[in-house]
């Protein structure tokens, strides 16, 4: 009895790591493009914090450094999107993502909000250099645009 | 033994009675706001200060902060008294509340009592509302008049026994209703902070949790809560767990990144879109505010 259960628990632990294992190790495709998106992410992230400590006052205004990072962006934000968001790669089907299904459902809309990022990054290569009230007013153009996708695109946080 | 029979008939009038009078709905002195000029550019402020669209719009409209909204409602609110769906309170005729007077509407959103003299459910957040000032509160209703108007029917709240007692809030009121602020504080941009968050911004209707009646936990004020939704928590933002600076929050009300530069997500997304439409000022006043609460772990 007490060998039987033992080895049933052994056969589930085994199953169960089999079996997340076949699921992160699925398609060595699909988990490169969600770590290619979330590097994307990355990029986006760090170059929006450089502008913004600038925005809070926590470091000093400087034209050069916000235009470099205001490109950066700029170019991060305008990857080409036919080799990253490749379909298969939502929330739950490979680790790490929390791309929503509904970004192939609705690729019309999304391509809308990606679109939208890139509005806001252009205008704050214009802003940035221009001077910290026009870096500023920039800023809720950038963060509309993050917030207006992850809204009905990103899924929870597990 | 006839005696005893008599005295318990004469207490079970005298206690309905009582409870006839301490359920009954509330009016509003008939000097309210008196003299006051409707304001309708200040009442758009206290419209997105008071987070109105985010459960009056339609759930499936598009958030375009450019357009007008249209307050068709519809959004329901599921919890454990049942299920709650957000009214239409465009300016339709019929459908919506064109026809309310702004006394009406000042008695809805501070008593929390409809013009036919009902008691609304607490889903409604007049526990906070009853907060802003009569002046803010005539000028929203004079905002809310000029949007545009929407024919969509209001869809009745499924809540069953004995929640579906309207006449059994009237006690919830008196239990968990308090007119008086819960931080206390002479500065007076922290009071203006308090004045948004504790009355028309009712953060704490999320970030504060609730006990079996569902009332605010006034010992656990914004020190965090299960989340409504059902999902994981809604986060303590007092000083023993938010390590934010003003600044930080400042940024985070205006462009919705928090200081790691992720953006807001869930609810709180609908909230910086509101607050994002507010004078920077009072941004700074809800930072001020949050960052002036009891520390509470």
């Amino acid at each position: 009895m007490r060998l039987s259960s033992l080895a049933m628990t052994t056969l589930g632990v085994t199953a169960v790591t089999v079996a997340a294992f076949a699921a992160s190790h699925a398609n060595p495709a699909l988990e490169g493009a969600v770590k290619a998106r979330n590097a994307q992410m990355g990029m986006i992230s760090y170059h929006t914090g450089l502008l913004g400590s600038m925005a809070k006052g926590e470091t000093p205004y400087d034209a050069a450094t916000a235009t470099a990072a205001a490109e950066n962006l700029a170019a991060a934000a305008s990857m080409n999107r036919a080799v990253l968001w490749i379909a298969g790669t939502e929330q739950g089907a490979v680790a790490g993502s929390r791309a929503k299904a509904e970004i192939w459902s609705d690729a019309a809309g999304f391509e809308e909000k990606a679109i939208g990022l890139e509005t806001a990054a252009a205008a704050m290569v214009e802003a940035a250099g221009t001077d910290l009230e026009a870096l500023r007013g920039a800023m809720k153009g950038v963060g509309d645009a993050c917030g207006a996708c992850h809204k009905p695109y990103r899924g929870p946080q597990n | 033994m006839r005696w005893v029979l008599r005295v318990g008939v004469v207490l079970a009038v005298l206690a309905a009675g009582l409870g006839w009078v301490l359920t009954r709905p509330a009016s509003l002195p008939d000097t309210f706001a008196a003299g006051h000029v409707p304001d309708p550019d200040n009442g758009a402020l206290i419209f997105h200060a008071g987070g109105c669209a985010s459960c009056h719009t339609a759930p499936e409209a598009e958030t375009d902060s450019a357009a007008l909204p249209i307050l068709a409602g519809g959004l329901p609110f599921v919890t454990e008294f049942g299920t709650f769906y957000a009214p239409n309170i465009s300016p339709d005729l019929d459908q919506g509340i064109g026809e309310w007077s702004a006394q009406g509407f000042a008695r809805a959103v501070t008593l929390g009592v409809s013009p036919q003299g009902q008691h609304y459910y607490p889903a409604f957040p007049y526990a906070a509302y009853q907060r802003a000032t009569p002046g803010d509160v005539i000028d929203l209703f004079a905002y809310i008049q000029t949007l545009p108007p929407s024919e969509v029917e209001n869809r009745p709240h499924d809540v069953g026994f004995p929640f579906n007692i309207r006449r059994g809030l009237g006690l919830w009121k008196r239990l968990f209703v308090a007119e008086d602020f819960v931080v206390a504080t002479d500065n007076p941009v922290v009071q203006r902070g308090r004045y948004l968050a504790e009355g028309l911004a009712h953060c704490a209707e999320c970030h504060t949790s609730r006990n079996a009646l569902g009332g605010l936990d006034r010992t656990g004020w914004m020190a965090g809560a299960p989340n409504p939704s059902g999902k994981g928590t809604i986060p303590n933002i007092t000083p023993a767990a938010l390590e934010w600076s003003e600044a930080d929050l400042i940024a985070y009300f205006t462009s919705g990144f928090t200081p790691d530069y992720d953006s807001a997500g869930g609810e709180m997304a609908e909230v910086v879109e509101n607050l994002s439409q507010l004078p920077e000022a009072d941004r700074a006043a809800i930072a001020a505010y949050v960052k002036a609460l009891p520390a509470i772990p």
